[in-house]
């Protein structure tokens, strides 16, 4: 490689380069070097290293080895628990829609697709608590069960779990449903009639032939979605209540209330851990499933 | 040899609506009829209605009216996947997540045919179509002309009563297509399947097919033997549409024993065979460019062009005082100069007339 050459080579890679390392690498290290500092009395930290920011997250309380109690990890995994629900939801209501909204005339799948992407111009926090308003004892959800008699009494219908899995898979849809749009739209008609002039029952169809060739669709909005809602703490907030603490408002908490950064970031760092363990080993199946079908 | 009837198809009609509203007849009282082991050609411009007959066989396409009946029985109502007859398709649709060999015994598999019987199928299969040891690769890594084989493997491994084929070389280059239509014709003979082909190049249909059914709008416009579609055909549109053709309008002037006379427009006679026609009858004579000889003959002309088309030469010549007609000779024959005059004829029994006047 020329002088040349390798002055060409960082001229294109220098701004990729850069921009990552300003805005990602930079920040992770600030959080990675921050999980293993002591914390400060009144919040700042102290520059010295300290292990029971991650000793607490793994269950010992500061420096007290004999008190075993995995509260955080609890939460943790409640929030993974969460997470998961969510995509799984999310994939049993979008994958039947796409492949509804793939079959419509021209004009109306673009009237649909925008449809889809209208939630967006509205404000998240407005249209959870909009959710708020329709599913409180007075909202607009038991006026109307009273009003037509099917309920006698108000339903507790808010700050439920229940409450907090609808958000969660209200503001999630169209992440998933554009990506397995996208691999359904695409997909081959003449593929589902070969199938089936083969000879497969239409269940046979989907499983061998349409499931397979969608699935990158299925990994892309299952992935799309699954690392956000693991950390999210704005739906849990509003609709959960204080019984539904997720991971996402322990994290908030530690960074805000409780001004105990080093904690916070520590939280983080195995969140981050578990997602990507949790992706990679998807992802690895994911891949093995399609390459074997 | 006399076969049983396999396929019967009745008065199908097939109605499609156009965006604007409008609807046609995409089939409109189609009769097809095909025995076992017959290689049956649908041949016709695009638009014709050959692919949706094809697709209503094989239960993609319902009929608005009409019946289907493969060994007697009525396929109306059954979905594709209960119909005993498989598809080559156009684009083949090979399923590209699958390996070759998954694909090909694909059939086998959704009948849950055991795991041996299966690979010993499949590998006869791709043996066939001359495939053998390609079993492990990807749609994707293979040529246009392997992926075409795979495709006819894949419809013939489960032995289908009928195999139907949707212009299935339409893809392929001229060699190589060919190659592949007497590949096809051997095929069938070996497997003793009966073929309904779909085509519009009409010279694949009068190569492989036992009989060409030729469709135009919705309608049969004949179905005979390749052979006497060529050189008898009943309408203006088949004449034209198979093979180049000069198309004389002709008037019947005198029967004498097994020869006709016909006069031509510009006052020149031709000789044809006698048989069926009627003096005083306008009609169309049809002449074939091949069966023209030069030289000799009744028909005095102009050369006015000679083009060059490989082994032969296409020439066109204006009649004294008629039409022009197209003439192809040999490369090798010796041609006067374009403005040239000269004569030309046809043996009788080569000039077939239609009763259809031009």
């Amino acid at each position: 490689m020329t002088h040349r050459d390798r002055l060409h080579l960082w001229g294109l890679l220098g701004p990729v380069t850069l921009f990552l390392g300003v805005f990602f690498l930079i920040p992770l290290l600030t959080i990675a070097l921050y999980s293993i500092l002591t914390p400060g009395l009144y919040g700042g930290v102290e520059w010295a290293f300290y292990h029971w920011n991650y000793g607490r997250i793994f269950g010992w309380a500061d420096g007290i080895d004999e008190v075993f109690e995995p509260v955080y990890l609890q939460i943790l995994a409640r929030s993974l628990g969460l997470a998961l629900t969510t995509v799984l939801l999310c994939l049993a209501i979008c994958y039947p829609v796409a492949f509804w909204v793939a079959w419509l005339p021209q004009r109306w799948r673009m009237l649909f697709l925008f449809l889809i992407a209208l939630p967006f111009f509205a404000s998240l926090i407005v249209r959870l608590y909009a959710w708020l308003l329709i599913l409180k004892p007075s909202g607009l959800l038991n006026t109307v069960l009273l009003a037509t008699g099917l309920i006698s009494e108000p339903l507790d219908l808010l700050y439920t779990p229940s409450a907090v899995v609808l958000g969660m898979v209200y503001i999630f849809l169209p992440f998933m449903f554009l990506p397995l749009f996208a691999a359904i739209d695409t997909l081959d008609a003449a593929l589902i009639e070969a199938s089936a002039d083969l000879g497969a029952k239409p269940w046979q169809t989907f499983l061998k032939v349409i499931f397979p060739m969608t699935l990158p669709g299925v990994v892309a909005g299952s992935v799309i979605v699954f690392i956000p809602a693991v950390g999210n703490f704005i739906v849990p907030d509003i609709l959960g209540g204080a019984k539904g603490l997720m991971t996402g408002n322990l994290i908030e908490q530690q960074f805000l209330s409780s001004r105990n950064w080093p904690f916070g970031s520590a939280l983080a760092m195995v969140v981050m851990a578990v997602v990507l363990g949790a992706l990679t080993i998807f992802a690895t199946r994911a891949k093995k499933a399609g390459g074997a079908a | 040899m006399s076969r049983s009837r396999l396929l019967d198809i009745r008065a199908a009609r097939r109605l499609f609506t156009t965006p604007e509203g409008k609807s046609f007849a995409a089939l409109d009282g189609v009769d097809l009829a095909v025995d076992e082991g017959e290689f049956v050609t649908l041949l016709g411009p695009s638009g014709c209605g050959k692919t949706t007959l094809l697709r209503a066989i094989a239960g993609f396409e319902e009929l608005d009216e009409g019946v289907i009946r493969l060994d007697g029985a009525d396929l109306s109502g059954l979905p594709p996947h209960r119909r005993p007859v498989n598809t080559v398709f156009q684009s083949y649709a090979l399923f590209p997540h699958m390996s070759v060999a998954r694909n090909v015994g694909y059939a086998l598999e959704v009948q849950g045919a055991p795991r041996a019987e299966r690979e010993a199928e499949v590998a006869a299969a791709l043996e066939k179509v001359g495939l053998a040891g390609l079993g492990t690769r990807r749609p994707a890594q293979l040529s246009g002309g392997q992926r075409q084989r795979v495709a006819l493997a894949r419809a013939i491994v489960a032995k289908p009563r009928l195999l139907l084929l949707d212009e299935p070389l339409s893809a392929l280059d001229r060699n190589l297509r060919q190659q592949m239509q007497f590949e096809l014709k051997d095929l069938q003979h070996r497997l003793g399947i009966a073929f309904v082909f779909v085509t519009h190049d009409q010279e694949e249909a009068l190569t492989m097919s036992d009989r060409i059914v030729v469709l135009r709008a919705g309608k049969v416009e004949q179905a005979a033997p390749p052979r006497e579609i060529y050189r008898h055909p009943k309408t203006r549109f088949v004449a034209e549409f198979i093979g180049e053709t000069n198309l004389l309008p002709a008037r019947v002037e005198g029967i004498s024993g097994a020869q006709a006379l016909l006069s031509l427009p510009g006052g020149q006679s031709l000789q044809a065979e006698a048989a069926g026609l009627e003096p005083g009858r306008t009609v169309t004579a049809v002449l074939r460019p091949t069966d023209i000889t030069l030289g000799t003959g009744d028909l005095a002309g102009t050369l006015l062009r000679a083009d060059f088309m490989g082994a032969d030469r296409h020439l066109r010549v204006a009649l004294e005082g008629g039409p022009e007609i197209s003439v192809i000779a040999r490369d090798t024959a010796v041609l006067p100069q374009p403005g040239t005059r000269l004569h030309l004829g046809c043996d009788p029994a080569l000039v077939h007339v239609m009763e259809e006047p031009t």
